[in-house]
């Protein structure tokens, strides 16, 4: 809770550096929370966010889809890790915003454009990290349950997957903050749709309190999308704590 | 170790070939076709004069944003104040989209070497901070004790056992905040105005030459990937973890 | 009776948490010799031992060393750490040594009594050597050099043992004692090992657990001339280690 009495300091702050009119850009704290008052409501929002959490889901669906078993294949066969291991380190640290222009080129300006953007954002996190949950899985455990009896199937689901949880929720995390990231660059670039295109309008026509306004919001989204999946990760913490 | 290092290489461009000559769209150029173009252009120069564009603001963004950013961190580990007003801000930046705020850069700055700077220092700052920040709070409490026990004094302290522990972990914050400046380059390349590698990049596009478009990408990823790697190499010759 | 050179008078301690770990605890420590606290998990007695040292406070009563009130640590005090506490950044020299470079003194001069200590410990040769690159009982010995090399006429050891394996801690404790023979320290040691308690102590405090208190002073009549293996089957060894179980095992 000392958190938020520091945050109160820096919109007290913000409401200061406003008033004064330090700076052109700076609009009052009060004005911005009063501007995105206003826009949340409007259809233009809505259209934007819309499209956005569409694009944000579809692209963390298809990551979290291709991403969590491709880190499992990593983990428990033995080629696919050799092979694919460079390739995935690599792009985890990559400038991936460099490979939107060729989607662009080749998938188009739109949606799908953004969605495969979030995908290549997230997915490489989520693979690596996997894989490390994977690798690391409590080996007493498998071996338990392999001495029970326990199919191929029952090891993965009842023991291996849940074992590497805590991991595979971190991953998940830091693919949904990199989520975002994909949504808003991708869609800058494209700049036609979504919450990018209502960034550059704002910015464009300097209406700084809408366009604080939609930073403030979309950096509350990313924010509590990471926060809830943190959530979840404390939870799980606690029962593989035992390892 | 080698063997499996070719293959995977081999797997890659393998399918990449496959992939471009595959009639889905003309935009993807086969691994062959983009790799005879990437040696066009490291011969006629131009991908040399963008690396050295390009390169400015990067390298001046991370130096000033490392220099700074280790400082800011390690502030914030040793005092309990600072920690307190900054960390909430920092756990939120880390979080951010903070390519939203590029284009009002480019509305203050306009649109030169100011604005790209800023960007890479925005990307990077969060990270270099709040790894100099945990090197130094994460200082194992043991031997602080140890230091205390045998009457060392609060700076001795600092000097002999936070810091130096800390290293590591400020090294490590550099090597990610070189991976954020890379993309922040990237981005303010190629939303302020194309310099650089974002120009070429945009150039080839607009003039339909997918294969050196793809080069110029497939160059900049391939830049960062080997760098972060040496980097990395020379971060565990320095930290071997005991 | 030798003098007491650490007198704890009426001493508790409680956590942040509201749990009371000692409770009126009155001890004394004669000079010279090695004096253990014993107990079980959770009786207060590392507690204890780092309230001695100067790194912990208490709530109540005084720790008088040497005639004098403990406000915190001092160079007649030395610790050895339960997990060793070593620099890993560090050789093997330089964290012997450190006790004294945190006094200022010369490099040289330091590291001339740091490697006498490093021999007397059996770790000559790996002066340059890296905690890393150390078994677990090696570190430690690094541990107890570091506090003889500053010189402390009182060494406090925190289960200095307990982390390595039974056959290295059977040789410890023979070369501990050893050297304690030969250099006139007076030693705190904090175990939950009977037969080491045993084996090592002049004088056994027994802790009862929380709120820790003293339950029982044990001498053990034990001859420290004989040879190890003589002493391990010697009555009066087999003697106190009973008497100490009997009256530990009400608490287990």
């Amino acid at each position: 809770m000392k958190m938020i009495l520091s945050l109160i300091v820096w919109f007290v702050l913000w409401e200061i550096v406003g008033q004064a009119k330090l700076s052109s850009i700076v609009p009052p704290f009060s004005a911005v929370i009063e501007a995105a008052i206003e826009i949340v409501p409007t259809d233009k929002f809505r259209n934007a966010a819309i499209i956005s959490l569409r694009s944000f889901g579809l692209g963390m669906g298809l990551a979290l889809a291709v991403g969590i078993p491709l880190g499992v294949a990593m983990a428990r066969v033995k080629g696919v890790g050799r092979l694919l291991g460079m390739w995935v380190n690599i792009f985890v640290s990559a400038p991936i915003s460099a490979l939107v222009p060729i989607l662009m080129a080749v998938v188009g300006i739109g949606e799908t454009t953004v969605v495969v953007t979030v995908f290549l954002f997230a997915v490489f996190v989520i693979t690596l990290d996997t894989q490390v949950g994977i690798t690391h899985a409590d080996r007493s455990l498998v071996e338990m349950a392999r001495s029970f009896g326990a199919t191929r199937q029952q090891l993965y689901t009842k023991v291996l997957v849940l074992s590497a949880l805590p991991e595979i929720l971190a991953g998940v995390r830091l693919g949904a903050i990199r989520g975002v990231k994909g949504v808003v660059i991708g869609q800058l670039l494209v700049a036609i749709i979504g919450v990018g295109e209502l960034f550059e309008l704002y910015s464009n026509h300097f209406l700084m309190e809408e366009f604080w306004a939609l930073v403030v919001i979309v950096f509350l989204f990313a924010f509590a999308v990471s926060e809830a999946i943190a959530a979840l990760e404390r939870r799980v913490e606690y029962y593989a704590a035992s390892r | 170790m080698r063997g499996w290092q070719l293959a995977s290489f081999g797997l890659f461009f393998g399918l990449w070939e496959l992939a471009g000559r595959w009639p889905i769209s003309a935009a993807f150029p086969p691994f062959s076709t983009t790799f005879l173009a990437l040696l066009e252009m490291l011969r006629d120069g131009s991908l040399g004069k963008a690396y050295l564009i390009t390169a400015q603001p990067l390298l001046l963004g991370v130096a000033l944003c490392g220099l700074a950013g280790i400082a800011f961190g390690i502030g914030m580990g040793l005092s309990r104040t600072v920690e307190w007003l900054s960390l909430p801000i920092f756990i939120i930046l880390q979080a951010a989209p903070m390519a939203a705020i590029i284009p009002l850069l480019t509305y203050m700055y306009g649109i030169g070497l100011t604005s790209k700077v800023l960007a890479v220092i925005m990307l990077a700052a969060p990270v270099i901070v709040m790894n100099s920040y945990k090197g130094i709070r994460n200082t194992p409490p043991s031997l602080l004790q140890m230091c205390r026990s045998f009457q060392g004094s609060r700076r001795q302290e600092v000097v002999k056992i936070v810091l130096p522990h800390a290293a590591a972990l400020i090294f490590t914050g550099l090597r990610l905040g070189l991976a954020m400046g890379f993309i922040g380059i990237v981005i303010a390349e190629l939303l302020i105005t194309p310099t650089g590698i974002g120009d070429l990049i945009t150039y080839h596009s607009s003039v339909a030459d997918y294969p050196k478009m793809f080069a110029t990408i497939a160059s900049i990823v391939a830049v960062a990937a080997i760098s972060l790697h040496l980097l990395e190499r020379l971060e565990r010759r320095l930290f071997p973890s005991g | 009776m030798d003098e007491a050179i650490v007198e704890v008078k009426g001493v508790g301690k409680t956590y942040d948490n509201g749990v009371e770990a000692l409770r009126d605890v009155n001890l004394a420590f004669p000079k010279g010799r090695l004096s253990t606290l014993l107990g079980p998990s959770g009786c207060g007695k590392t507690t204890l031992l780092k309230i001695i040292a100067g790194l912990l406070p208490s709530n109540a009563g005084e720790v008088w060393v040497k005639g004098r009130k403990v406000e915190g640590p001092g160079p007649e005090r030395a610790f050895v750490f339960q997990d060793f506490a070593l620099l890993p950044w560090a050789d093997v020299l330089r964290n012997v040594a450190f006790g004294l470079e945190l006094r200022g003194v010369a490099r040289p001069e330091r590291e001339k009594v740091a490697r006498n200590y490093i021999e007397e410990v059996g770790l000559k040769g790996f002066e340059h050597r890296h905690p890393s690159q150390l078994s677990g009982g090696m570190r430690q010995r690094v541990g107890l050099a570091r506090a003889l090399t500053v010189d402390a006429d009182i060494i406090l050891m925190d289960e200095p043992f307990s982390s390595v394996d039974e056959q290295t801690r059977r040789k410890f404790q023979e070369d501990l004692l050893d050297l304690l023979r030969h250099h006139q320290k007076t030693v705190i040691f904090v175990t939950h090992s009977i037969e080491e308690a045993a084996y090592l102590s002049d004088q056994i405090a027994l802790l009862s657990p929380r709120p820790g208190t003293v339950s029982k002073i044990v001498r053990p009549a034990v001859d420290h001339s004989r040879s190890p293996d003589e002493i391990r089957r010697d009555r009066g060894y087999l003697d106190t280690v009973d008497e100490i179980w009997s009256i530990l095992r009400k608490y287990v």
